[in-house]
């Protein structure tokens, strides 16, 4: 079949696997040929190459919950369960994930292996710092445990390990008490990059935060942007969201043209977009997931992008240099005459000892580009930029970092090498991301 | 609301029986392995169904039929829904040249629902209420040879079902053939996919939705009808000829 990414870019052919319960997985796994390489596969929700490999091992089939204890807030369930049917059973429990991406459909093998984080990054941390254990399908086809305190070199590594260790078939979680499922939101006009840096750092104790950037504003509006602040409401309601896009089946059937996404349409949106919200009324109560996955209410809104498909550019900085640093992209970027559609800019909190997690304290930027020839000269521009910052990429949404850029923002590179080789001696797992980066061949 | 699932751990079984669960039924589930079993009674009950129960039964042992059902209705105290979810797709080639292989197939997807129906078919006119759903398949609409051993053991509980219904309908109880096309499921691993084939839950969702309306015969999703319609009006000079 033909699998690609949700940036739909690259594209290749691969064989799925999907195995009906653990057992048929590790039978599958000690049982695959000496020369196929095959890569875990949730529900396809990074980016770029990290889920693409010749072989697929997908996750589609372990989706049992096992046991939710709601003394201790702990939810164990497989490793294909997405985040978004957990929120279905937790929220009328009073409940909640700890961390949330910017989309339910994540599984949480997915959530584990990319070690994804929220707009809480600040005060929570990411993933996997609330998770308690993992079930782990070695290349022999052993199923291990694996935990702080259990094999806690190999958890170190499959907390955002990009599957690369094995695959995972199950985890268990720490879930958060709420006291409802409506989030208080509080948006902040910033008219240029520097007042939104105030912004955010003012308001550092807001559970959530997270800003929206018009990226094609420039000179003097260069980085104007709304800070979107927000924090658990304090009522009874438990209601579970269920969006325009599932009620009414909004969604994008097809592939677009995609010269529709233009220098001048997104220009245009994003202006529009800053004016609506500088109107708007700054505070607003809305549903979780309204405030959480906005943009999962159009269902396949990747397609907008056109058959070639789209990059994401996530990178994060340290605070000191984030300011420059941003401003130097932003600019690099309108010089070159492109834009970006969507442009989010948050503070991360500390970073965690897993090896190759990606958030670090520092300020992150994502950027969404059109596939297009002339974007990778600028995409390497930007590295050099990052890199000089002592910045590093988001390997969830890479799609094409070569192998020095990696290596040199990845310190701990040699270290997960070291346990892969240990625990992967023949390399069975490999993606085409792990290929280009140097970490399998 | 009180669910019986025959076949429980089946991709679509499975997929019904957790939308039951999250409108918080009662659900007894009957299949063949018990570890399976156990593993979607905790998942259920997480989902949200306020109990549970299981019991191991091989559909091919007929005998054994009518003393698990009993123990279902005692269990769940009456059943609003049975749905009969089991089945296995056969290698038409093996099957044909091999009748006990035949035999075994026929009695898996036809005789063992037949079956279960006059097991079900009293407890229900006792009751005065209820429906019974069962999965057959568009295979037997009419017989193609890439799988007609497959799609004559389904038309065969297809005929029984208009009966049958017929035969209820004075003591208001109702019953749903439901006619999954091609389904992307454990079942069909071996099978290339392509545009027409639907996911468990798709089908699952349309399950649901038919029982609670009280529909006859379900295709599922609906375009299947259309494609079975110009499948049956193929003139059979035509049809012979056809390898698909």
């Amino acid at each position: 079949m033909e699998a690609m990414g949700w940036g739909r870019y690259p594209k290749t052919t691969a064989e799925l696997i999907q195995p009906a319960d653990s057992q048929a997985l590790q039978k599958f796994i000690s049982a695959q040929k000496k020369s196929a390489s095959c890569i875990s596969r949730g529900s396809g929700s990074s980016y770029g190459d990290s889920a693409l490999a010749e072989q697929l091992v997908s996750s589609r089939f372990l989706d049992n919950f096992f046991e939710l204890d709601q003394q201790q807030n702990v939810l164990r369930c497989g490793a294909g369960v997405k985040l978004g049917d957990i929120l279905k059973i937790c929220i009328p429990r009073g409940l909640f994930l700890p961390v949330l991406p910017g989309t339910k459909a994540v599984s949480v093998g997915g959530a584990i292996a990319a070690d994804v984080h929220g707009k809480n990054h600040h005060l929570d941390g990411s993933f996997c710092a609330h998770v308690q254990k993992i079930s782990l399908v070695l290349a022999s086809g052993e199923l291990v445990a694996c935990s702080e305190q259990e094999n806690p070199e190999l958890f170190r590594a499959t907390c955002g390990g990009m599957g690369l260790t094995g695959v995972i078939s199950d985890a268990t979680l720490s879930l958060d008490s709420i006291p409802s499922s409506y989030i208080n939101q509080r948006s902040l006009i910033a008219n240029n990059l520097a007042e939104c840096f105030e912004h955010i750092e003012d308001n550092a104790d807001s559970k959530y935060s997270v800003a929206w950037l018009d990226c094609l504003a420039t000179d003097k509006n260069l980085g104007r942007s709304v800070l979107y602040l927000g924090e658990h409401a304090e009522s009874e309601n438990r209601e579970i969201d269920t969006m325009y896009g599932e009620r009414f089946g909004l969604g994008v059937p097809f592939s677009t043209p995609s010269f529709l996404l233009n220098k001048t349409t997104m220009s245009a949106f994003n202006a529009s977009y800053f004016g609506v919200q500088k109107r708007k009324k700054s505070s607003a109560t809305l549903g979780y997931d309204k405030y959480f996955f906005p943009l999962d209410r159009i269902s396949n809104w990747n397609r907008l992008y056109g058959s070639k498909g789209f990059l994401q550019y996530q990178f994060v900085v340290p605070s000191e240099s984030a300011f420059d640093c941003i401003t130097n992209v932003l600019e690099r970027i309108s010089e070159k005459g492109k834009g970006s559609f969507l442009t989010v800019l948050k503070k991360f909190g500390e970073s965690n000892e897993n090896l190759l997690s990606f958030a670090r304290s520092g300020y992150t930027l994502t950027l969404d580009f059109k596939n297009e020839p002339t974007l990778f000269p600028l995409l390497e521009d930007l590295d050099r930029i990052v890199l000089t910052h002592d910045g590093r990429l988001y390997l969830a949404k890479d799609a094409r970092m070569s192998e020095e850029m990696f290596k040199a923002s990845y310190p701990n590179w040699e270290k997960f090498m070291a346990i892969k080789s240990k625990y992967d001696p023949k390399t069975r797992f490999a993606s085409l991301q792990s290929n280009r980066l140097g970490l399998t061949q | 609301m009180k669910i019986l699932i025959i076949g429980a751990t089946s991709a679509i079984a499975k997929a019904s029986a957790r939308i039951y669960a999250e409108l918080g039924c009662s659900l007894h589930l009957i299949a063949r392995r018990d570890d399976q079993l156990a593993l979607l009674a905790s998942d259920l009950l997480v989902r949200g169904a306020s109990t549970v129960s299981h019991s191991v039964l091989d559909l091919n042992k007929f005998a054994a039929h009518e003393k698990t059902l009993d123990a279902a209705f005692t269990e769940l105290g009456g059943i609003d829904i049975a749905l009969i979810c089991h089945g296995s797709l056969p290698d038409q080639e093996k099957v044909e040249q091999n009748f006990k292989q035949a035999q075994k197939e026929i009695n898996t997807n036809g005789i063992s629902i037949i079956s279960l129906l006059t097991e079900l078919t009293p407890k229900f006119i006792e009751q005065q209420q209820g429906s019974i759903a069962v999965i057959t398949s568009v295979a037997g609409d009419r017989g193609r040879q890439p799988n007609f051993v497959y799609g004559a053991a389904k038309s065969l509980v297809s005929t029984y079902l208009q009966g049958l219904r017929g035969k209820l309908l004075a003591y208001n109880v109702n019953i749903v053939d439901i006619r999954p096309g091609l389904v992307d499921s454990p079942m069909t691993a071996q099978f290339p996919k392509g545009p027409l084939w639907s996911s468990p839950e798709c089908i699952a969702q349309k399950i649901v939705k038919s029982i609670r309306r009280g529909s006859h015969t379900v295709y599922a999703p609906g375009y299947w009808r259309v494609i079975m319609f110009v499948v049956s009006a193929i003139p059979e000079f035509i049809f012979k000829r056809l390898k698909f």
